[in-house]
């Protein structure tokens, strides 16, 4: 029981950090740069692709012994469309505007490859709990990294975070940031300054595991 | 190309790169003088804030990644002095430090330095400009008939409708509304001139971008000399297109580039949103250099690599 | 007259001003992933031209001819991502049969297709703007074409970048994307253009 317990959690850690699927695996790269306009936007597409991550991992694992080897990608596909579908619904009704600014981000949340790829690679080999816990790990990791380029872009392109002014009266936004070209500088800056961070934390774990 | 760091003889490829820089930072100096005279103090300014952040940008960046400082090569002060020359007078000085700041840090350090950078980097910066604050890159100060100082938010010769008509020789001196270098075009000739001298340039690409400008604009139904003499047409031509590291080595590929550059300049001018249009003509023949070198080399590997070198 | 006037520079607009990459963010992960020689590049973009043309058709007839009529438009999503796989194999299997050689320089590339979001994007955008069978087309197949502008002039540039000084963190993944910034920055000023 607790082995169990403690792998749920490395699983669901895995997900948040060490396969974090924008700034480790670099998965989903589209939505990661075109939604991320505002915090907010980040937030709600990371939770519709969390949603979906959940629901597609969770049919998947509990449909793993009776969907053949040859048309197992449709059938992912077709799982995921889904969820998808159900996701695109709820949000046209209950939340238009998140809806209209996230466009048609929403429906493509299908062919992100972050969702396809955990399905073939764990939900397909995991039990139903562990497939769920994978699912949230990857969203998480997913919504956070979303929300954080999203932070920075909103601070520096439109001086509001979560659309409060943030910034003095004073401050002149620097519109290139909510532009497209910000979205790839933000996120390759960010990218660049995490590999570096990495970079250092494991070359200090090496001096130490030398000396020891 | 001299400029390509990557060989072992550092020193000497050091100096041989900052004597070249010193060469441009000379040619610049006719142009500054005219924008400081023309547009006074403001755009005194406006040059020390981005040649100084631009310099202090890669001293500071080359400290911290432990790399070697080469500040004394002058690339950095050159780009500097040229981002400051095509800014108008009246630009805030932190959208000034910040736009240096970017050029010299992403666009050309990120990249791994001089040589290495695929985009002119004072250009890149004033397309950041033109994209975050617009409506400070679009105030010119108004220093035509009257020269008062004043600043008001005027349109340049090229925006078209509304608009002091000048004669061709108002817009040859430069007293006009426009960014700090590239409205006296005396100025800038006498800079071409020295280039051509000391050998820094080859005629090919100013004189082929200006020709190719000149066709364009005949063939779009503008008036060529109108065209030709307005904007930062004749100034990104000379002292912008020409840089070592972003434009293409062989002289077919030089060809192109320069015809490109005047083509896309009037196109964006016709029928763009920007009134000016060489800033994304150059960063686009830019992008398209790496292809352009690989398809149309025209020398032998190893062999008239010298020559080259200096014609490029 | 006046209509194909219009058309080319609806056409224009397609490759640069609305490009797919550096405007609209589609097709992205191909992009990033297969932009490292300018040969792969080329042939990754033409087989996306061949599909997103095809795509766009199919994607009008089965909306329209299909969905609406039956009422069932919630379907979009899942109908499309279908057709679009179903067209992806036949595609595969008849270059096979009819070209041999350009199925040796596509076929690796076509699978990747069916999950690349600029077609399920090209097709979904020709619902939502509502454009008719003829300019559906022209926007699946212009629209690739400015993905193949954008992917060739990225390889060509990735190409330059193998021996540039680049810091070891940037390496790979972050440069490519702040190279794709600066070139976004450069496609602005085709903004305005149509």
């Amino acid at each position: 029981m607790m082995k169990e317990r403690k792998s749920l959690g490395s699983i669901f850690l895995n997900g948040v950090i060490t396969e974090n699927p924008t700034f480790r695996l670099v998965l989903g790269t589209c939505p990661t740069l075109a939604v991320t306009t505002s915090a907010i936007n980040g937030i709600g597409m990371g939770a519709a692709a969390t949603f979906v991550l959940i629901g597609s991992n969770v049919v998947v694992s509990l449909l793993r012994k009776f969907i053949p080897n040859n048309v197992r990608i449709p059938s992912f596909i077709v799982i995921i469309c889904t969820f998808v579908t159900m996701v695109q619904l709820f949000m046209q009704a209950y939340l238009p505007s998140l809806y209209e600014s996230l466009g048609i981000f929403i429906p493509l949340i299908v062919v992100n490859c972050i969702i396809l790829a955990r399905a073939e690679a764990f939900a397909s080999k995991n039990s139903v709990i562990a497939s769920a816990v994978d699912g949230l790990g990857m969203g998480v990791g997913f919504t956070l990294a979303l929300t954080l380029i999203g932070m920075i872009r909103e601070v520096i392109g439109s001086g509001t975070l979560f659309g409060i002014q943030i910034m003095g009266a004073g401050y002149e936004p620097m519109l290139l940031f909510v532009l497209a070209s910000g979205g790839f500088l933000t996120y390759g800056l960010l990218l660049g300054a995490i590999n570096a961070i990495v970079r250092r934390f494991q070359k200090d774990k090496h001096v130490e595991g030398g000396r020891a | 190309m001299s400029i390509r760091l990557s060989s072992a003889p550092h020193i000497r490829t050091s100096a041989s790169t900052q004597s070249l820089m010193l060469n441009v930072v000379i040619a610049l100096m006719p142009c500054v003088a005219a924008g400081v005279y023309l547009f006074e103090m403001s755009a005194l300014a406006v040059l020390c804030v981005c040649a100084g952040t631009a310099v202090l940008a890669e001293y500071v960046w080359q400290r911290l990644m432990k790399i070697e400082v080469r500040v004394g090569d002058c690339s950095t002060l050159v780009t500097g002095i040229i981002l400051g020359l095509t800014l108008p007078p009246t630009l805030p000085w932190w959208a000034a430090m910040v736009a240096s700041a970017f050029a010299i840090i992403v666009v050309k350090q990120l990249f791994g330095g001089i040589g290495d950078n695929f985009l002119n980097p004072a250009l890149t910066a004033r397309a950041v400009l033109l994209a975050s604050w617009p409506a400070h890159m679009t105030t010119y100060i108004d220093i035509s008939r009257d020269h008062i100082a004043d600043a008001v938010t005027m349109a340049t010769p090229l925006s078209g409708e509304n608009v002091v008509e000048y004669t061709y020789l108002e817009l040859f001196q430069g007293a006009i509304p426009g960014s700090i270098g590239e409205t006296c075009k005396a100025a800038i000739l006498v800079g071409l001139v020295y280039l051509l001298i000391t050998k820094t340039i080859s005629w090919r690409i100013p004189v082929v971008t200006m020709a190719s400008a000149f066709v364009s604009a005949f063939v779009l139904g503008m008036d060529p000399i109108h065209a030709v003499l307005t904007g930062g047409i004749l100034f990104g031509a000379v002292f912008m297109a020409t840089d070592y590291t972003t434009s293409p080595m062989s002289a077919s590929a030089q060809y192109a580039y320069s015809v490109g550059i005047g083509f896309l300049t009037m196109i964006i001018r016709r029928f763009g949103a920007y009134p000016e249009g060489v800033t994304y003509a150059i960063l686009l023949m830019n992008i398209l250099t790496p292809l352009l070198d690989k398809y149309m080399p025209n020398r032998i590997y190893g062999h008239g690599k010298k020559k080259e070198a200096k014609e490029a | 007259m006046n209509e194909i006037t219009r058309m080319l520079l609806f056409m224009v607009s397609c490759v640069l001003t609305n490009n797919f990459i550096f405007s609209r963010f589609l097709g992205c992960c191909p992009f990033l992933g297969v932009s490292g020689k300018v040969e792969t590049a080329a042939s990754m973009g033409l087989a996306v031209t061949f599909v997103m043309t095809i795509a766009s058709l199919f994607s009008y007839m089965v909306y329209h001819w299909l969905l609406v009529p039956l009422k069932i438009t919630f379907m979009q999503t899942i109908a499309f991502i279908l057709v679009i796989a179903a067209l992806v194999q036949f595609v595969e299997m008849f270059l096979k049969k009819a070209s041999p050689s350009l199925h040796g320089a596509l076929g690796i590339y076509l699978p990747l297709i069916t999950t690349n979001c600029a077609v399920l994007g090209v097709a979904t955008l020709n619902v939502s703007e509502n454009y008719n069978l003829i300019y559906s087309v022209l926007n699946g197949a212009f629209s690739a074409v400015g993905f193949l502008v954008a992917i060739v002039l990225m390889a060509g540039v990735r190409e330059r970048l193998e021996n540039a000084k680049i810091p070891e963190c940037m390496k790979g993944f972050p440069i490519s994307l702040v190279s794709a910034g600066l070139m976004a920055i450069a496609f602005m000023g085709f903004s305005g253009l149509v």
